[in-house]
Parts: C-alpha cells; structure tokens; sequence
C-alpha cells in the first residue's frame, strides 16, 4: 500500500517536472522584466501582453500563422486522401506491386526525410524553382507514411466478411471504402490526423531551407530566425521569445488535449504489434 | 471494376472468360483497382524517397555544384574523393562522436525512465487523464517553442544556475563544450519519452498478467518478475524504441542549430545533418554534403538491422 502511494507520489512529481517548462514559458511570455530566480517563477504581479505586442511587430504572427495553416492544412489534405487510399489498397486489396510498396513504405519510415534534404532541396528549389512557394514546402511531406502504415493497420484489423459481404453485393472498392471502411476507421483517422499535424506543424528544417521570404515563412520559421538573428536587440529578449513560443506551441497542445484519449495505446498498438 | 468479385474466388469453375480474367489477374493482382487506388502514394514514394536517394548516390560520386535552374554545366566524375574529403574532414568526425555521445546518453535514458513510467501508468487509474497529458506534450509540441525555453532555464542567467548558486558550471551549460551535447540529449529524452512510453504501454498489453502473478507465487518478487517477465515481453517494443533514438540521433538539427546557436561551442554539440546543411547549402557544396548524407543512410540502415538482430534473438 506504502509501495503504491510512493509510486503514485513519483507519478505525480514527474509529471509536474515534465509540464514545468511548459509553465514557465506562459508565465516568462507574461512578465515585464524576467525574474530568474526561483520565486520568480511563480509571480504575484507585474503581469502585462507587452510581449506579445514586441514579437507581432518583429514578425508578423497573423502571416505566420496563416502560413504554418495552409502547409499544414496541405499535408493533412494529401494525407487524408491518398494516404487512406493507399492505406486501403495496401491491407485489402490484392495488386501487382503491393509488397514492393509495402516494404518501400518501412524503408521510408526508417530513413530520416532529414538525410536526403540535399537532394530534394536539388530538385524542389534549383530545378524546379518552387522556392517561397507553398506547393515547394508541402510537396515533400504530401503524404505522411506514418499515417499510411497506421491506416494499413487499422484496416487490416477488420474482420474479412465485412469485406467479401460488400463484394458479394456488388459494391465497388471506392464505395466500400467510404462506406464500410471509413465510418468504422473513426480513431484511426483522429490518431492519423494528430499525428500528420504535429508534423508540418512543428516541422523548421524544410520549411526553413525553401523559404527566405519573411511573409511566406510559417511561424516555426519565423520565431526560429527572430531567435538566432535579432533577438539581442529587444528590450525583453526572452520575453518576446517564450510570447512567440506560446503562440507556435497552443495549436497544437489543444488539438492534443482535446483529443488526447484518441491517443492512446489501441490505436497504435496495432501499430506496434505489427 | 465492379463485375470481377464473385469469379474471383479460386473455386470458380474456368469457363473461358474466367480464365482470361485469372490471366489478367496473374499480371495484375485479383483487385487490379488496388494499382489506382495506390498509384498516387506510389508516385509519392518515387519522386520525394526514391529518386532523391539515387539523385544523392549521383551527387556524391560527382563534382556536383548548384547552377541557375535550366543552364548547362559540366559536373565531372570523381569517384570516391567527396567520400575522402567528408570521413578526413574534422568537423564531421566531430559530430559523429557528438551523435554517440547522444545515444550513449540517450538510449538507455529513455528506455529506463520509458518502461518504468508505462509500468506504473500501467496500473495507475485515477488522474490518468492529467498523467497522460503531462508525459506525452512534449512530444506534441514544436522544438522550436521547446528550445525557447530551455535556452531560457539554461541561459548564463538562467533559473537552473540561480537554483545551482556557486555550483553553476562555468562556461554555462550551452556554451560549455562538456555540456552543451549532454543538455540536447537531455532535452530530445524529456521531448520524445512520451511516445516510447506509448509504445510500452501497447507493449505491456501482450505481456499475460498470469505469467507476472506466477513469477510472484515463485517468490521471485517484484523485482524479479519486472525483470524475468516484463522486460523479456517488451523486447520488440524496446526494439523499436531503440531504433527510433538511433533515426532521432541521426535526424539532429534544429536542437544544435538554435539550443546551442549552430553546434557550438567550436562544434562541440554540432550533429552530422547540421554540418551537412552548412557544407551544402550554406558553403555550396552539395557533393560533400550528399557524401555525408549516404553515409548517414547506410549507417541508420545497418543500426537498425543490427538492433533487430541483437534484441529479436531468442
């Protein structure tokens, strides 16, 4: 029983070690003057939205948002529609080609996008000249293998006869996807669209090599450059920082939070089981 | 495409027309609409992983330079030599003994503190919610707003060296060459431990809740029935996870890039994709860069072979 409340206590403490930084970056974005010692952390006053002003002026957080939004909003289109076509054929259907795309899609899973940023930068921004454009940045992440195998997965768990029930009665494969497959995929497709989320979401690298137009940068971008470049010269440094900070990260903590039970062992146990 | 179901099964008496149709289905699967249906994924994979993987193998082996979009230039062969020039560069080997720092650091961090947690998640109940929410945000949330900050809490400043008082180290963690490495491998396990935690936890469903409670009655106590029944039943978890600190080491940017401002100090925290991206893209040498980045390839690819190996014997 002591053992148990032990555990629970440790539980509890580390999970409030964990969301400490998350803490600190709202209450930093909120002060006047940053307060570094560890009363400071845990302010009575002085609390103002200057910081927020500062970093809007710096870099337009409306246009980064909007921007960070329409990659994203990319990626997840692509995803939702090719990538559940794809997942579809690669567990119920039987074609020619089938293993190599599967064992194509594993490959891609364990080679990092980061290692052949070379060669796409190559071919995306110097032959085909798609740098500061949306379709330049989206284009590489247009179909999120993740997605695809999770899908794979969960479509590969239904049972059989739903399927061959389906054929029997003469329904095409588009339509037994969309009305058989899909209404039964629900958590599937939530955990699928968290996870391509977060994806472009977060994403600085790629985003970061095809944009050097300030208004086509999505907020990642942007907050990353103010960080490295011109920071140094705000009156409140970190405090216009941890602002921008909270603005990139309370996207996608929400979605999260609001749909976190989606996230959950069932629906990437699959997964894991394989 | 709509006609084709029943014939299909293999019991089908073969009158002429299902014949031809078994042929078609020799060439083209028995569900050829699978073709369309995977076609764009398909050309997905060619033109975004496969293509980009040769067109880096080409590069590497040539004198390869950016041009304006459309002009002709000579790029001649030159064998191994970006291969010569990327492993006696210093810079590089100096971020490959960063990225096994990381792992070494890393690893089993994350694989401890991983199955520990999912254990106690595992029986926990109440505030379950809270707990779930707490270990998995990092993991949701961008590096970017994450190493804002850390560069805060760690900055010379900072709130962990007022905490520290005299026993802040000097240089301060992020421009100190001893620490600056151990602080982003610190950073990646507190930013991704919650998705090997998940991964555990699925994990910790295959493992028969009998064969614990047996272990128990054996008198091989707690302990032992973590270590005898737990650990051995989420091998393939710990398989995974592995691998996936492996693909995160060699995945390394924007952590070096912005944590410790480009890799500092004196690249002592620079991984090998940020010496790539400044060989190619900022110094203009894609060759070199590409060089590097098949190696990263082929390393990844042996490691997790290896790991699948190493943890998968029984």
């Amino acid at each position: 029983m002591a053992l148990n409340w032990l555990r629970r206590g440790a539980l509890f403490l580390g999970a409030l070690l964990f969301l400490f930084p998350f803490y600190y970056m709202l209450v930093g974005s909120l002060q006047k003057d940053p307060d570094t010692s560890l009363a400071g952390a845990f302010p009575t006053g002085g609390f103002t939205l200057d910081n927020y002003r500062d970093i809007d002026g710096r870099i337009d957080l409306v246009r980064s948002l909007l921007n960070s939004g329409i990659f994203t909003a990319g990626v997840l289109l692509g995803t939702l529609v090719f990538g559940v076509l794809a997942g579809y054929a690669l567990a119920r259907l039987n074609f020619r080609g089938q293993g190599a795309l599967f064992a194509t899609m594993l490959l891609v899973l364990i080679v990092p996008f980061q290692l052949l940023i070379i060669p796409i930068y190559v071919m995306i921004v110097r032959t085909y000249g798609l740098a500061d454009s949306y379709l330049g940045m989206i284009v590489p992440f247009a179909i999120n293998s993740t997605a695809v195998f999770i899908f794979r997965q969960f479509f590969l768990a239904l049972p059989e006869e739903l399927f061959a029930a389906a054929r029997l009665d003469g329904a095409s494969e588009i339509r037994i996807l969309w009305s058989v497959a899909l209404p039964l995929a629900r958590p599937a497709l939530l955990t699928a669209t968290l996870l391509t989320f977060i994806g472009p979401w977060n994403e600085f690298l790629w985003p970061f090599l095809v944009t050097k137009d300030a208004g086509m940068q999505p907020l990642a971008v942007s907050l990353a450059n103010y960080i490295s470049s011109q920071a140094g010269r705000a009156a409140n440094p970190f405090g216009s920082i941890l602002a921008g900070a909270v603005v990139l990260a309370i996207p996608a903590v929400a979605l999260f939070v609001a749909f976190q039970k989606h996230f959950t062992t069932s629906d990437l146990g699959s997964g894991v089981k394989g | 495409m709509t006609t084709r179901t029943e014939t299909e099964q293999p019991s089908a008496p073969p009158s002429a027309p299902a014949r031809s149709r078994s042929r078609l289905a020799a060439l083209l699967g028995r569900q050829p609409v699978g073709i369309l249906f995977a076609a764009p994924y398909a050309v997905f994979l060619a033109a975004i992983f496969a293509y980009p993987l040769g067109l880096a193998v080409w590069i590497s082996f040539h004198d390869y330079f950016f041009a304006a979009p459309g002009a002709e230039v000579e790029r001649p062969f030159v064998g191994l030599e970006n291969y010569r020039s990327v492993l006696s560069d210093p810079d590089v080997r100096q971020s490959f003994v960063n990225v096994a720092e990381f792992l070494v650091i890393n690893v089993p961090l994350t694989v401890i503190l991983a199955l520990l947690l999912a254990t106690a998640l595992n029986r926990a109940v109440r505030g379950l919610t809270f707990l779930r929410v707490a270990y998995y945000v990092p993991y949701v949330t961008a590096s970017v707003a994450l190493v804002s900050v850390w560069l805060f809490l760690f900055s010379k400043t900072g709130m962990v060296n007022q905490v520290l008082g005299p026993l802040a180290p000097d240089p301060s963690w992020l421009i100190n060459s001893t620490l600056a490495m151990p602080v982003i491998a610190l950073f990646v396990t507190w930013k991704q431990l919650g998705f090997s935690v998940l991964l555990y936890l699925a994990a910790l469903q295959n493992v028969p809740k009998e064969l614990h409670e047996s272990a128990e009655v054996d008198g091989a106590g707690r302990f032992g029935a973590f270590w005898n029944v737990t650990v051995p039943g989420v091998r393939p978890a710990t398989t995974l996870v592995v691998i996936l600190a492996t693909i995160t080491g060699a995945n390394l940017f924007t952590e070096p890039y912005l944590l410790t401002s480009g890799g500092g100090p004196n690249g002592a925290s620079a991984s090998p994709v940020l010496v790539m991206y400044q060989r190619g893209i900022e110094q203009g040498n894609p060759d070199v860069a590409s060089a590097i980045g098949v190696l990263l390839v082929i390393g990844v690819l042996v490691i997790s072979l290896v790991n699948r190996r190493i943890l998968e014997r029984d």
